[in-house]
């Protein structure tokens, strides 16, 4: 039947713990999931671990599966080596409730800090309209299972609790774009409220939020970047907006959208953009309240560029940060493996 | 004991349970103007209602204009056959097209016709294409929406009071052991947080029993391990009464192989957008299990079966799209038969029906998930499949209209798979999400009423809240006590092999007898570890819900002498009509004993009768019934519904 393999499983609470050793029979065809319900079984029957649907549509099984956030119901055994010793940890964004239990409420108040969707007023049940081609850039979004994965990889807030408060992280983002992009959302501020309240300014697009979502939404190509990108133009011609509520994508002239070419790595639909901006040069960024700005493209040669940074690494000394975030202060990190953030290495789109 | 230190809350409606019909329930329970506490044994959004694929049933007629209520209502009796409880029944294809459109006002977004409207699919019992549905992640659109509008509600309260929790307010991995009485009158119930193993205690008027279903009882299952029976064992315990216990839906294709997606289900919209059943040799063995009763809508060669797909209207249905207990049954037949796979499945193929691109534009996330978990491409190679437990058709009996449940308490409600009636013996595919929307408002609103009609809030005493302790904490006094995983094991292997999908009066007299046994162990339960997040101790409580619960579906299926449904006897493979008129009910006896008992189905109205066709009425009641049938006047069958389509027209 099965085999032994070796598995090292972190277990403790919030005043501390330690990687566990265990050897657990594995048989044919199980994956991650299966081996800690058998040492649930068989040798720890306390061992703390969240699932619900073993299919992967659930997205409560998030942990660290030697090292790498995954979903321990979709990551096969037969994805390891013979002898591969598989290490087992806790998602590392949250703060350790028990074993590989954390306390992700951080998403649910960020969920709560998102504006709703605003129904069309007027429009009864039963008499809104809209086209599959419209809807659909919206669904991607909406198929996310909330796993939590994205928030947990995301460097801004990983290792960095004093960024938690001012940023709502990837979950959020591709929510507010599914309103931004939803046919009938009756709110117009989406993109500028992600910029000024949720913290999108501190995102850099290093895509590690889409490498490691297990839907596969292309979080920073078809959310982060057009939320970032197309801000500017609908901030400035109600034309634009208004032309997309009224007509669908398919009747738009060009390819619908009216915003500058966007040239990172492997950006694809909607954010690909056009090549020139047809209706102004550039133009200086918005001065919030406060006197300061939000981080934009100011730094950059061009309008809606890839990144606030440009190709650095991320982070930045604090002293060249050219942007002042909202409080608290962005610290200094130190250089080790997750300052690792570069856009390389990501294959190219069509 | 000392209880002061509980923590305690004060709410007008509690709902346990938040899934679609707990979801539901609480916003209605909210517009009433309740405080409303949500209880969810899992976190906020992970309920199991997102697994369930194919889609919400509703009458819209978007796709085909001849549906409506009437048409629903007929192939919903067809499907329970005939042992629904007709008002149910009714409301649910009456209401279901408003509670979906309702949905997106919430923000959800259906999958489009051409004109713009939601789209709807075909599914297996349904005349119609009348499932509004997402790819194949509809409940996921469904849960996600419902928590959206909570959080919408909590915006709206936190901008008016600067509390988001004012009015509504979401106890996340909690678990409610015990309900609390005043009288016979719900006080409260009393819980636990998973996180700290703390305990809690919500005094209310109302509670609304959304807990979903018993699956984890078996060994092979669609179902997450919340669904233990909580809200079915809550009800009892209570004093309230469960109905149909011995009805439980094995869905016809749940994966056989590889081990580690056992039990996932493959949705029935595969078979409707084209998919075949083999056996082990090749033949498409449907042709051959079409019961009397379905022949005139289901084709009887492969021609006209494949030609339906793109010309519903000139021919019959193929037969794989035969309700799903049919199903499960030809495929156990054909496995039983040495004709079944490996693994114990047959084969359930797509790959050569249709072009890859269509199957992963149609069914993305199968396509997904089964190429991601076992390394099957469902474009290129047929899946194996299998009956798996996935439904109970029995739950809290409850009143129609006002779901409260029956028996001897009051202010206790139950909405959703945790209710029963609704379905008879069988579950129609995508009836469930839309009974869990029609009747989970119906929960939310009534409870609300209930709470008015009070003129004097029901007090929790004391002692009972010490008695609840002591049975909660029972378990980590006895560290070397029965492991529980060990308990739950044996007691899904009694369920699986001995009160399965085929039953018989010997293997249920033994169940009955090993569950006797297993209740004495239970009691003998122990969990070490501690309060906080231990799964172990969280698992021994569950256990006594899940053995009575068990203990109520085999008393049951040791009662009914008859197939029907999800109920199927070898020693009586017939439907008999004389059991069309007895529902089986269940209750707690003083010492905590199971009682069975014979009550009359309701009947029927005349105006919904009417709706059906004497030849088919005959296959399922009476002669007294039907000579009752004969005496009413007016017109039967399509000829009742207005713009159905006649004989003539079909041909």
């Amino acid at each position: 039947m099965g085999t032994k393999r070796h598995f090292r499983v972190w277990r403790g609470d919030s005043a501390g713990g330690d990687i566990e050793d265990f050897d657990v029979e594995v048989n044919e065809g199980e994956v991650v999931l299966d081996i800690i319900h058998r040492l649930q079984a068989t040798q720890t029957p306390d061992l703390a671990c969240r699932w619900n649907c073993k299919a992967g549509k659930c997205g409560s099984c998030s942990m660290e599966i030697n090292g790498k956030p995954r979903l321990g119901c979709m990551t096969r055994m037969s994805t390891f080596e013979e002898d591969e010793t598989v290490t087992i940890t806790p998602l590392r964004t949250f703060p350790v409730i028990r074993d590989l239990v954390t306390d992700v409420s951080f998403n649910y108040d960020k969920a709560r800090e998102t504006p709703a969707f605003a129904p069309p007023p007027g429009v009864a049940p039963g008499d809104y309209r809209m086209q599959q081609v419209d809807v659909e850039r919206s669904q991607e979004f909406r198929k996310c299972i909330e796993c939590f994965l994205c928030q947990n990889t995301c460097h801004v807030v990983r290792d960095h609790e004093e960024n938690k408060a001012a940023f709502s992280g990837p979950r959020y983002f591709i929510r507010a774009a599914e309103l931004d992009m939803h046919p009938l959302d009756d709110r117009t501020d989406r993109k500028e409220y992600a910029q000024s309240h949720q913290g999108m300014g501190l995102c850099n697009i290093t895509k590690c939020c889409t490498e490691v979502c297990p839907e596969h939404i292309k979080i920073t190509d078809n959310a982060i970047i057009p939320m970032k990108e197309r801000v500017v133009d609908r901030r400035y011609d109600p034309l634009v907006w208004l032309g997309r509520k009224i007509f669908r994508r398919d009747q738009l002239d060009g390819d619908g959208e009216n915003m500058a070419p966007s040239s990172s790595v492997g950006v694809t639909d909607v954010a690909k953009g056009a090549p020139f901006t047809t209706n102004r040069g550039p133009e200086g960024p918005e001065v919030r309240e406060d006197g300061r700005m939000d981080v934009t493209e100011v730094t950059l040669p061009t309008q809606g560029g890839p990144s606030p940074f440009g190709d650095q690494q991320f982070p930045l000394p604090s002293g060249r940060v050219a942007y002042q975030p909202p409080a608290p202060q962005y610290g200094v990190h130190d250089d080790g493996q997750d300052g690792d953030h570069g856009t390389d290495g990501h294959h190219q789109g069509h | 004991m000392t209880t002061a230190r509980i923590e305690r809350h004060h709410y007008d409606v509690v709902v346990i349970g938040a899934g679609g019909a707990g979801l539901r329930a609480a916003i209605e329970a909210r517009l009433a103007g309740k405080r409303t506490a949500i209880i969810s044994k899992s976190l906020f959004g992970k309920a199991h209602t997102v697994m369930a694929e194919g889609g919400a049933a509703a009458a819209m007629g978007n796709v085909n204009s001849r549906d409506n209520w009437m048409v629903h209502f007929r192939d919903t009796m067809r499907g329970g056959k005939f042992l629904n409880n007709f008002r149910m029944a009714e409301l649910h294809a009456k209401e279901a097209p408003e509670r979906i459109w309702e949905l997106e006002t919430y923000g959800a977004l259906f999958d489009r016709t051409k004109d713009g409207k939601i789209s709807q699919r075909n599914f297996g019992g349904h005349e119609y294409p009348r499932l509004a549905h997402v790819g194949d992640r509809t409940g996921l659109e469904l849960i996600r929406t419902l928590q959206q509008k909570i959080v919408s509600l909590q915006q709206e309260d936190f901008a008016e009071t600067g509390n988001y929790d004012a009015r509504i307010r979401v106890f996340s991995e909690t678990t409610i052991t015990e309900l609390l009485l005043d009288g016979n009158r719900v006080a409260g119930a009393f819980g636990y947080y998973r996180e700290s193993g703390e305990f809690i205690l919500l005094e209310a008027p109302a509670v609304i029993l959304a807990t979903g279903g018993v699956g984890r009882s078996y060994k092979v299952t669609s179902n997450s391990w919340e669904y233990t029976g909580d809200g079915h064992a809550l009800a009892l315990r209570a004093g309230a009464t469960l109905i149909n216990m011995e009805f439980l839906q094995f869905h016809p294709t749940g994966m056989v192989w590889p081990p580690s997606v056992k039990g996932i289900l493959v949705t029935e919209s595969v078979r409707g957008d084209g998919g075949v059943l083999r056996n082990s040799e090749g033949k498409r063995f449907m042709f051959d299990y079409v019961p009397d009763v379905f022949r005139k809508q289901y084709a009887d060669t492969e021609e006209e079966a494949d030609r339906w797909y793109n010309d519903p209207d000139n021919n019959r249905r193929p037969p794989e799209l035969l309700p799903r207990d049919e199903v499960a049954r030809a495929i156990n037949s054909e496995v039983k038969a040495g004709r079944g796979t490996k693994a114990g499945g047959v084969l359930l193929d797509v790959s050569t029906r249709m072009p890859a691109e269509t199957i992963t534009k149609r069914l993305p996330s199968m396509y997904h998930q089964f190429k991601e978990l076992a390394d099957v491409d469902i474009t290129k190679e047929p899946m194996e499949v299998g009956p798996t437990c996935h439904y109970v058709m029995g739950g809290v009996e409850v009143e129609p209209d006002s779901t409260a449940a029956m028996g001897t308490v009051e202010g206790l409600f139950a909405a959703g798979e945790v209710s029963g009636g609704m379905h008879g013996s069988n579950r129609l595919g995508g009836n469930s999400l839309s009974d869990l929307l029609v009747f989970g408002k119906r929960a939310g609103e009534h409870a609300a009423a209930y709470t008015d009609s009070l003129t004097k809030r029901p007090k929790v005493t004391t002692s009972d809240v010490e008695s609840a302790v002591l049975t909660a904490l029972a378990p980590l006094e006895r560290p070397g006590g029965e492991n529980p995983y060990t308990l739950q094991q044996d007691l899904q292997a009694v369920m699986g092999d001995l009160v399965g999908i085929i039953r018989r009066e010997g293997e249920l007299t033994d169940a009955l007898k090993r569950l006797q046994q297993l209740k004495l162990r239970v009691a003998q339960v122990g969990a070490i570890g501690g309060r906080r997040y231990n799964p172990g101790w969280h698992l021994a409580l569950d256990l006594r819900n899940m053995l009575i619960v068990s203990e109520c579906t085999a008393k049951a299926a040791l009662e009914r002498e008859e197939s029907r449904g999800g109920h199927t006897r070898e020693d009586f493979p017939q439907m008999n009509p004389q059991w069309r008129l007895i529902n089986l009910v269940c209750s707690l006896d003083g010492s905590g004993d199971v009682h069975l008992e014979r009550k009359p189905v309701p009947r029927m109205r005349d105006e919904l009768i009417q709706l059906f066709e004497r030849s088919e009425l005959s296959k399922y009641l009476t002669e007294g019934e039907i000579t009752q049938f004969d005496a009413i006047e007016g017109p039967t069958g399509d000829a009742a519904i207005p713009g159905a389509k006649s004989k003539t027209e079909a041909k």
